[in-house]
């Protein structure tokens, strides 16, 4: 099947190793993303927070360049999902603010594609057990926290997918690519998104409690769905050690699924992840 | 609500109007509080900013350094069980202390007038420009300087931005949603 796909702009620079996963476990489970046209980016916390209107019509551009391509539009990045989806919501539901925007971003809206996260797109286009079958190499002995963070699941009513407390899509999908994962009452708590740059101080307190709480959990590993939560996890933390490393989602699905990339993918961690795979064989 | 001032009255009506939430309806339960990492950090919890809007007490909430270190996690909206989504009206409080000259957290108005710019000039934001232009201006120019370099050697702090074709419409869009 077909998606169109917004990488976003921490894609192509910060969390390239996502990009590079995305595409090559899609195109493996048979799910082909094709890249919307001169996209542009969702304005992500610094539109909303300082210009209600821009934070709605940047990302409704995207949403005109989907909705042209006529395929539903799948989200890597939870930041630029949870814009992009926001402004679908507008659009969809407030009949005046989508009048405002019609005319600011020079199109008509059809309500006709989806805005949906590239989890969600995984798990309701291909599933869980397409997924498990196609398993060539099984992540035994890998014990992972997951962390959703913010914004996948957030605010409910514009998101619905999965549950808000309690979200288990991702943990879903890990367990069918043979890791364990172990639950904590983390899942869907802050990472300090885009405080790190200016006020790293707090984001190194959300960071850590993070880390002590897997730490505590006995967790190998932390598995993410969004660049921002990946870089502050590895970068703001208070010791970079080998220890912890933090994992996208669709590396797992490339590891497991035997894809000769994925060494490519760890060299470009922050927090070498190399050590912890070869301890469990699942590396060389 | 009543107000014995109309000042405070006016100020409670233009959040309430602005951020679209049901403000008056917050009988401080703390249940957003008690979700809310960030303002640990900052100076109100986010029950008590809802309280000092209610409350009409404009110079307060706009001085304060919570409604910029406020990530937009949505923890609190998503718990409130009067349905009032708090971080829109962080947003509001946050629109309405620029407009007001009265920015707190001066830095990451900063940042977000940086990164703003970047998209403005590309449509897309050139991370390693922004970051670079961000130290400049702030000042901190010293901070982070490793992780930036093995971030520029690993690669993934490309030197030149992205440029989209369709800039012009991007300004556009900017020129059409400016205050
Ligand atoms: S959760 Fe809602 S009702 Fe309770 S204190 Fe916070 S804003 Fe008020
Ligand atoms: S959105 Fe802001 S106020 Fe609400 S819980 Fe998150 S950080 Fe706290």
């Amino acid at each position: 099947m077909k998606l169109s796909y917004f990488p976003g702009c921490s894609l192509g620079s910060t969390a390239k190793e996502y990009d590079k996963s995305a595409r090559i476990a899609c195109q493996a489970l048979g799910v082909e993303l094709v890249e919307l046209k001169d996209w542009v980016c969702c304005g992500a916390t610094s539109a909303h927070s300082t210009n209600h209107l821009l934070s709605i019509a940047l990302p409704s551009r995207n949403v005109a360049l989907a909705q042209e391509a006529g395929m539903d539009l799948a989200i890597p990045c939870s930041a630029c999902y949870s814009r992009v989806k926001k402004a679908d919501h507008v659009l969809r539901h407030d009949g005046e603010l989508r009048k405002e925007i019609e005319s600011i971003v020079d199109f008509k809206y059809n309500g006709k594609i989806n805005v949906v996260s590239l989890l969600e797109a995984l798990v309701s286009q291909v599933g869980v057990e397409a997924i498990a079958k196609k398993v060539q190499k099984p992540l035994k002995g890998l014990k992972v926290v997951c962390f959703y963070g913010c914004l996948l699941v957030r605010p409910p009513e514009v998101t619905n997918f999965d549950n808000t407390e309690n979200p288990m899509s991702m943990d879903n999908i890990v367990k069918a690519l043979g890791a364990e994962t172990i639950q904590w009452s983390y899942k869907t708590d802050c990472c300090g998104a885009n405080l790190g740059l200016t006020s790293t101080k707090v984001v190194q307190g959300m960071v850590n409690r993070l880390i002590e709480a897997a730490k505590e959990v006995e967790a190998m590993a932390i598995v993410t769905a969004c660049p921002l939560c990946q870089s502050n996890l590895e970068m703001r933390r208070q010791e970079r050690g080998t220890e912890l490393p933090t994992f996208f989602f669709t590396e797992l699905i490339g590891l497991a699924l035997g894809l000769p990339d994925a060494k490519k993918w760890f060299n470009l961690h922050l927090i070498n992840p190399n050590p912890l795979l070869q301890s469990l064989s699942l590396a060389d | 609500m009543s107000f014995i001032d109309a000042d405070k009255r006016k100020f409670f009506n233009e959040v309430k109007e602005k951020s679209r939430q049901p403000i008056e309806l917050c009988y401080q339960c703390q249940k957003c509080a008690s979700g809310c990492i960030a303002t640990g950090f900052a100076d109100y919890y986010p029950n008590e900013i809802i309280r000092l809007v209610q409350l009409g007490q404009k110079e307060r909430v706009l001085n304060s350094s919570s409604i910029w270190i406020c990530s937009s996690c949505e923890t609190c909206g998503a718990r409130c069980p009067n349905g009032i989504n708090t971080a829109e009206v962080m947003d509001a409080l946050k629109e309405m202390a620029i407009a007001a000259g009265m920015v707190k957290e001066k830095n990451i108005n900063l940042f977000h007038n940086t990164f703003l710019n970047s998209v403005r000039s590309h449509g897309r934001v050139h991370e390693t420009s922004m970051m670079v232009i961000y130290k400049i201006k702030s000042g901190d120019l010293f901070s982070d300087m490793d992780v930036g370099l093995e971030m520029f050697r690993k690669g993934k702090l490309p030197l030149f931005p992205h440029r989209i074709k369709a800039r012009g419409k991007i300004k556009d869009i900017f020129n059409k949603t400016a205050h």
